[in-house]
């Protein structure tokens, strides 16, 4: 054999056995585990302008209990109708914790979409982010939903029609940082578990910074003057991990038959 | 000053007896009381936001009781090595379970004794591989 076949048939040896290391096909994931989270490399520096992949933040990207304090130390103080909404929540974490029985939050009592901020800020499980010439889509896998970012230009709409995931626009604030404003969101949807309310005013800024191959973080912050004296921040820095890129994620999908099949098993019994 | 520092340390009692990933706290669970039960698979739905086994078993007086105990959601289940054919209705197990405080035959799954002998663990530290399938 021609030494330059040899070579060749080498190489594509090396590269096939790469690459479906890299892949690590899985069905069904549930996510990284703890370990994989902590241990995982950088992976070498960050690419520009691209947030492609599978992420995932562990269990520091649903709403573990250490979180609920510090979100609580970082709340901004309620306005008077902040105080007024936030008594009708009844929710199943957090400060304001209601027995079980006593429990109205919409997402797991009737099946009511997460909606948005909540999707991030709580319920934050794997996502793909895919990005096209004009938009970024997140891809989620609690509740198999997506959003549409948009990053063609556009200014966000004026006095919106109120969504479940609101109106997003998107823009490259520096080669490795991404920053999305959203607004319009219904009201009918809690920011978190612990049943913090807000109006259809929220503004919510997102912004994602790839700090290196592996790792994608991410800020959030709350800006809603009708609910809350001041602007607040309810993610700060969170690291996300780049999944193998042949992950295929389990559904985590809350449905109405769901959530009233316990509360008729559990919640009905345990008053 | 002294106030805030009692605020901090009550919401900080309060959070950590929440589990790790759940849709509501443990305010209805009767928090530290284990019990034990021996009993037969009626139903096991897999399902968000809480799994629930369904089993019935004998109280001392002989009386069979229907008890419904719930785990964590199907995606946190799967990281622990659950699955959606963990239990089929007639199996034999035995559940190691927190009640709830008003007596009624109700719960959380601390473990559960397969008839194999295998033993699945519904709380504590996830486990370190996450089983693909």
């Amino acid at each position: 054999m021609p030494l330059h076949v040899k070579r060749l048939t080498l190489v594509t040896a090396v590269v096939s056995m790469l690459s479906s290391a890299a892949l690590a096909q899985t069905w069904n994931s549930p996510g990284l585990s703890e370990e994989e989270i902590k241990t995982m490399p950088p992976g070498g520096p960050a690419p520009r302008r691209d947030l492609t992949g599978i992420w995932d933040a562990g269990f520091a990207g649903i709403g573990i209990a250490e979180q609920e304090a510090e979100r609580e130390a970082a709340r901004a103080p309620f306005t008077p109708l902040g105080e007024q909404l936030v008594q009708r929540n009844k929710p199943g974490n957090g400060p304001r914790l209601a027995p079980v029985a006593e429990i109205n939050d919409p997402l797991s009592t009737l099946g009511d979409p997460s909606g948005f901020p909540r999707l991030v800020t709580y319920e934050l499980r794997p996502l793909q982010i895919v990005q096209t010439p004009n938009q970024v889509l997140m891809l989620y896998m609690f509740e198999k939903r997506y959003r549409v970012i948009w990053t063609d230009g556009r200014a966000l709409p004026q006095n919106p029609d109120p969504r479940w995931y609101g109106y997003s626009v998107g823009r490259w604030e520096d080669d490795y940082t991404f920053v999305v404003e959203t607004v319009g969101m219904d009201d009918r949807t809690w920011l978190d578990n612990s049943g913090d309310p807000h109006s259809t005013d929220l503004r919510v800024e997102e912004r994602y910074r790839r700090v290196n191959q592996t790792t994608l973080e991410l800020t959030v912050v709350i800006s809603d003057p009708q609910v809350y004296t001041k602007p607040w921040m309810m993610r700060n820095r969170l690291p996300l991990r780049l999944m193998p890129s042949g992950t295929d994620l389990m559904e985590m999908i809350p449905s109405a038959s769901e959530a009233q099949a316990y509360q008729q098993v559990i919640s009905s019994q345990a008053k | 000053m002294r106030s805030t520092l009692l605020v901090v340390v009550l919401v900080v009692a309060c959070v950590m007896v929440t589990p790790a990933v759940a849709h509501h706290g443990a305010a209805t669970f009767d928090t530290g009381k284990e019990i034990t039960l021996k009993g037969v698979v009626t139903e096991w739905i897999w399902a968000n936001p809480h799994c629930f086994l369904k089993f019935d078993a004998k109280d001392e007086t002989g009386t069979v009781r229907q008890w419904a105990v719930e785990t964590q959601n199907p995606v946190s289940m799967t990281a622990r090595g659950w699955s959606r054919s963990a239990f089929k209705v007639g199996d034999e197990v035995t559940v190691k379970l927190e009640p709830v405080k008003n007596g009624a035959p109700v719960g959380r799954i601390l473990s559960v004794l397969l008839p194999n002998g295998q033993t699945l663990v519904a709380v504590g530290p996830q486990p370190a591989a996450t089983p693909a399938q």
